[in-house]
């Protein structure tokens, strides 16, 4: 009986992940791709199709891609994905193999999140036996997280959107998935070669080398006491173990183990020599090494464009007094930094929730986000459905999400093409935007450390259970 | 007030016999070096829209000298300090209002394609100067050429303005930068210091001709200074500067109404006279001028419909118009005998040639002023000669988001395509050059350029035979495009669109009228192949005449394409305080809830924590403990103080505040 439920839900997995290929498939033979490709909810500066076409016929006719401000992607993937950008097939829509290369990118993604989600679901379940609190949790309740994650980011309609939108923001999605991946398989290489590839293509992910530690350092504590990449807090298993009787102080590993951060720093070292070294020899003839991270990275972080797109900053940077601009672009992406120590501190024990926290605040705070940030996080909130099942405010932030998601783009069009509205508007439903991600946030966090003090009162209770 | 006076008093002094005593000393001279030459030169053509074009030339030189020093007789000493200061090799600024019509006012003949400018300012300089300084040369000169014109040239000098062409501008030399200002507004404010720059200004000779209203009341005005520099010679030396200054205006002559009333003179071109077009006539020549001629050119097209309507009435049409009593034929009367007649020479081209009847000013003074008039006494149509291919530009797409610039090229001779084109083997090639513009908020994808001959999408490299491409940096450069289109010869339209995205700019940056839309300035569209001149016989005497050896130079043909205007979003102007307001509160908001749920700890966790801090009898945890406590806004317990633990906290209280006022100190050491 049971694994026939287990069989009819791997098949309904996969006929919705065909569906959603499929789907796919359909939308990328609509004609002109229904012009995702120049919404401003799906090209940011960095990630449109149009610009990295440009880079590339920059390129091609012996020109630096970086010169103009047009391209400021990585040089590798004009390597990689700019001769697609011209390969037409007769017949076919324009940019077909692009598109097909965006698809697989997706499935590839959600693929890999479910793997990583089975591993935290396994890693979960180990945790409650190990603090034998299996009965208290029904089973019936907890549904596979893995193949949750992988559905919400398959068939989540940024994702579509991003990917029929011809966008980079898949392969960069997929860099920084790969990397969880390879830290909670403790794949240290893997993990290495994705957060490189992810900080290089889009800067931010590089806060995400502290979960990737601290999942390394509790991979190894996993080693020796038998819990998962994600849980609650090592005390708990102390109490536990103090109140079992166990000296379990001997068994107890270091809290910071220096191997390993040597064994990932020394991989991503590696790999960043080599990115760094491809990087050079592709423009090698042009500007150099400079003239790239002035125009990627000095290009995001100091918010030349202001086009507008679902973020607060271009409207913000667009309004403010130049003499204010500089403290402001310093006090927004502090912002970011600000938070990585608390949340470290208070999340240690959770690093693949700490990673989704971190993934969540950067697609809010960058600047230029797009929707194919938001099915990024939103993709990795489905591992911890379980966790989170009493999360506050659900259903109002979904509504929230589907309202925004319909009104921005009828705000810009009233602004931007019929001119009967004005920026007000539109900057108003990013503000409603941004505010919906921080309530998610905030929530998330307290949903995430009050399950944790479930957990605690449920381990604490127990033994009084007993004892009455 | 001295100033002013001088040219009165010039005139008063210069008599006839001074002016003889001048010009021997000036012969004198010569064996030495030259002397500083001044011309002046009007020449008037009828259009065939019934209107008139009238084309000023004013030309100076002042020869290369070592004995002049800074001291010029003739030449405005203005220009030569700009020359020298700026080592400028060759310049043209100029200052045009309203639109050359190429299509009724003709677009092959030298007038058009080098005096037909672009709406607004246009300047362009080349430099003798290595690369790297010609930027600050030319923002300099461009802050002097706005003093001196009363223009805003100086908005020339941002770099996002100017641009470099390499090959496709037809003076293109190197060291070369192009500036346009389209919108700047051409008044008489530009006009009369150009005027100041001529030695008889606007009181005597073809200058007095200039009366202001009649000239902005006209369709088309375009005052040029070109000057050209005879290179820097590495001795004191001074150069040698010929500082070519024109004026073009199309001016319609007033309708007469007894003409009006009869329905059958409807057809007839209006009669005009000087008079009658700029209300004044001239009064003699400027005494200080070598020479002060009036030209009327007949168009080549014009002389033959007059030919073919003699052919119906008599019979030796070409002996008519140029005979001795031509100026009274049955077509058209002129009021005044001309004193010479040139025919030009037939060339390969055409089998027409056109009629140039000059007329002497010399001749004339203040009892017996010259007054030009030509009466039309039939019907005469026809038409100009027309550059190979019609340029237009426009816009396509709607909204504020993306568009795309289209730039078509219309064949003008369906039948004769052939001509003057290149012949590359096999296969005939027009060669056509496309120079332009954009500034950076139209942000141009060059990848997105399509070409359509006859209106069959091709590939690009088949059309396209060289391409230059400097794309625009955001707020640093304009980017620029230039192209050498190879179509075939008998191309009837080719087009040529490129997709842009509008930019979104700061507040600060937009004008302030935001929502009229920002102009995209005109592209020049050259043919290299074709050379706009007039070759006339007897050549001897027009060299010494600036304008005719002007005419018989070879010139490209080249035509300006209309100024666009791009409408671009405008954000919400009133809004600075409240978007920064809003925003930051968001931010507020995230920052401050997101760390109040990390600090929010429930009642067991903080017994532990008390149960901790009572274990433990260190003072710096009880500190800890009491902070955390005071943070939670509850009254700590104090368990059991330790006598002297207020005055630590004071003393410690004591060093963190020297400690932050050293900070400040250092800090504010460090800013200044």
């Amino acid at each position: 009986m049971e694994k026939l439920k287990k069989k009819i839900r791997s098949f309904s997995f996969w006929n919705w992940v065909i569906a959603s290929i499929i789907f796919r498939l359909i939308l990328i033979y609509f004609p002109k791709n229904l012009n995702l490709c120049s919404r401003p909810e799906v090209s940011t500066p960095l990630t449109s199709f149009r610009r990295l076409a440009e880079g590339y016929w920059l390129k091609q006719s012996s020109m630096s891609p970086y010169a103009g401000s047009m391209y400021h992607g990585s040089p590798l993937l004009l390597s990689l994905l700019g001769p697609l950008t011209v390969k037409r097939i007769e017949g076919q829509p324009n940019h077909l193999l692009y598109s097909l290369v965006s698809v697989i990118a997706d499935v590839v993604s959600a693929m890999l999140i479910r793997a990583t989600g089975q591993n935290l679901q396994v890693a979960y379940f180990g945790t409650l036996k190990s603090l034998d609190l299996v009965k208290q949790i029904e089973l019936s309740e907890v549904h596979s997280s893995g193949d949750v994650a992988a559905l919400i980011y398959l068939c989540n309609p940024f994702t579509i959107v991003a990917c029929v939108g011809l966008s980079t923001s898949p392969i960069e999605n997929m860099a920084v998935i790969l990397c969880l991946y390879g830290a909670c398989s403790r794949l240290v290489p893997l993990a290495a070669f994705g957060w490189v590839i992810a900080t290089h293509l889009s800067l931010y992910p590089a806060i995400l080398i502290i979960p990737v530690h601290l999942s390394f350092v509790l991979a190894i504590c996993d080693l020796l006491l038998g819990y998962g990449p994600d849980a609650p807090p090592r005390k708990l298993f102390l109490q536990r173990h103090q109140q079992k009787g166990l000296s379990s102080q001997s068994k107890l590993p270091p809290g910071f183990s220096w191997g390993s951060i040597i064994h990932f720093a020394f991989w991503a070292l590696l790999w960043s020599v080599y990115v760094l070294v491809l990087c050079g020899i592709s423009l090698k003839q042009f500007g150099g090494l400079w003239e790239m991270f002035k125009s990627t990275y000095g290009f995001i972080l100091t918010v030349e464009d202001l086009s507008p797109n679902v973020g607060v900053l271009w409207y913000f940077f667009a309004e403010v007094f130049e003499f204010f601009r500089n403290f402001f672009l310093i006090v927004f992406h502090v912002n970011i930094l600000f938070m990585i120590l608390p949340l470290a501190i208070r999340l240690h024990h959770r690093p693949c929730y700490l990673a989704f926290v971190y993934v969540a605040i950067c697609s809010m705070l960058k600047s230029y986000p797009s929707v194919g940030d938001s099915a990024l996080y939103l993709g990795l909130l489905g591992w911890f459905v379980n966790e989170l099942s009493d999360m506050q405010f659900s259903l109002f932030l979904f509504c929230g999400y589907v309202g925004v998601s319909l009104l921005s783009p009828v705000m810009h069009n009233l602004w931007i093409w019929r001119g009967t509205g004005n920026a007000n508007f539109y900057f108003a439903t990013a503000m409603v935007y941004a505010c919906l991600q921080i309530v998610l946030v905030v929530e998330g966090v307290s949903a995430m450390l009050n399950h944790d003090r479930k957990l605690r009162s449920l381990i604490l209770d127990k033994p009084r259970d007993a004892k009455s | 007030m001295a100033f002013l006076r001088r040219p009165l008093l010039l005139l008063l002094l210069v008599t006839h016999q001074f002016l003889q005593l001048w010009i021997a000393s000036g012969s004198v001279n010569e064996e030495g070096q030259k002397q500083e030459e001044f011309y002046e030169e009007l020449l008037l053509k009828p259009l065939p829209d019934r209107k008139v074009l009238t084309h000023f030339h004013f030309q100076s030189s002042a020869p290369p000298s070592t004995s002049n020093g800074r001291h010029h007789h003739l030449f405005p000493k203005a220009i030569s300090q700009l020359v020298q200061k700026f080592r400028v090799k060759e310049m043209e600024l100029s200052f045009t209002q309203g639109r050359w019509n190429y299509e009724s006012w003709g677009g092959f003949d030298s007038i058009p394609s080098s005096n037909a400018k672009p709406p607004g300012v246009e300047l362009w300089a080349v430099f003798d100067v290595p690369q790297h300084l010609i930027d600050a040369l030319w923002k300099n000169l461009t802050h002097t050429l706005s003093g001196l014109f009363c223009a805003s040239i100086n908005f020339l000098e941002s770099s996002t303005s100017y641009s470099a062409p390499e090959w496709s501008f037809p003076p293109a030399l190197g060291n070369l930068r192009y500036g346009t200002l389209p919108r700047e507004a051409v008044c008489t404010e530009n006009l009369t210091p150009w005027m100041k720059l001529l030695p008889c200004r606007d009181k005597a000779g073809i200058s007095m001709l200039l009366d202001r209203p009649s000239i902005y009341r006209g369709f088309y005005h375009s005052q040029r200074l070109h000057l050209t520099s005879t290179g820097f010679s590495s001795e004191g030396m001074d150069l040698g500067i010929i500082l070519e200054q024109t004026l073009t205006v199309v001016l319609q002559p007033n309708i007469q109404r007894a003409s009006l009333a009869r329905t059958s003179e409807k057809h007839i071109q209006p009669s005009w006279s000087l008079s009658s077009i700029f209300g004044k006539e001239v009064n003699g020549k400027c005494v200080l001028a070598e020479t002060s001629n009036v030209y009327l050119l007949l168009d080549r097209s014009l002389v033959a419909e007059l030919k073919q309507l003699h052919k119906e009435n008599e019979k030796s049409a070409e002996i008519v118009l140029t005979s001795e009593n031509f100026w009274t034929n049955s077509n058209f009367e002129l009021s005044a005998k001309p004193d010479r007649i040139f025919i030009e020479e037939s060339s390969l081209l055409s089998k027409n040639s056109s009629i140039l009847y000059k007329f002497e000013i010399e001749k004339y003074s203040e009892f017996k002023p010259f007054d030009l008039g030509l009466t039309w006494k039939i019907p005469v149509g026809w038409m100009c000669q027309q550059a190979p291919l019609h340029a237009s530009r426009f816009l396509m797409g709607s909204g504020n988001e993306r568009g795309a610039i289209a730039i078509s090229l219309i064949s003008t001779q369906p039948s004769e395509g052939s001509m003057g084109a290149n012949f590359d083997g096999e296969r005939c090639e027009l060669r056509v050059d496309v120079f332009q513009v954009v500034p950076w908020y139209v942000k141009v994808y060059f990848h997105s350029l399509q070409v359509f001959v006859d209106q069959q999408p091709k590939a690009v490299s088949d059309i396209i035979g060289t391409i230059h491409v400097s794309p625009s940096k955001d707020k640093v450069s304009p980017g620029v495009m230039e192209l050498a289109l190879k179509l075939p010869c008998n191309v009837s339209s080719a087009a040529l669109t490129i997709e842009f995205d509008k930019g979104f700019l700061h507040i600060d940056e937009y004008p302030p009228d935001a929502n009229q839309g920002f102009d995209i300035p005109s592209a020049i569209v050259s043919f290299p192949n074709f050379h706009a001149s007039m070759v006339f016989l007897e050549n001897d005497y027009l060299n010494k005449s600036p304008l005719l050896s002007k005419f018989q130079e070879k010139s490209p043909v080249m035509s300006y394409t209309e100024v666009l205007l791009v409408p671009l979003t405008t954000p919400d102007f009133s809004m600075p305080y409240n978007v920064i307001t809003i925003t930051c509160t968001v931010f507020a908001l995230y920052f401050g809830s997101l760390l109040n749920a990390l600090r929010r700890r429930v009642a067991e966790e903080e017994r532990f924590l008390k149960e901790k801090a009572a274990k433990k009898t260190g003072r710096i945890p009880l500190l800890l403990s009491k902070l955390s406590a005071k943070l939670r806004g509850r009254r700590p317990e104090p368990p059991h103080p330790p006598p002297g633990s207020s005055s630590l906290v004071n003393s410690k209280l004591v060093l963190k505040v020297v400690l932050v006022a050293g900070l400040a100190v250092c800090w504010q050491y460090y800013i200044s």
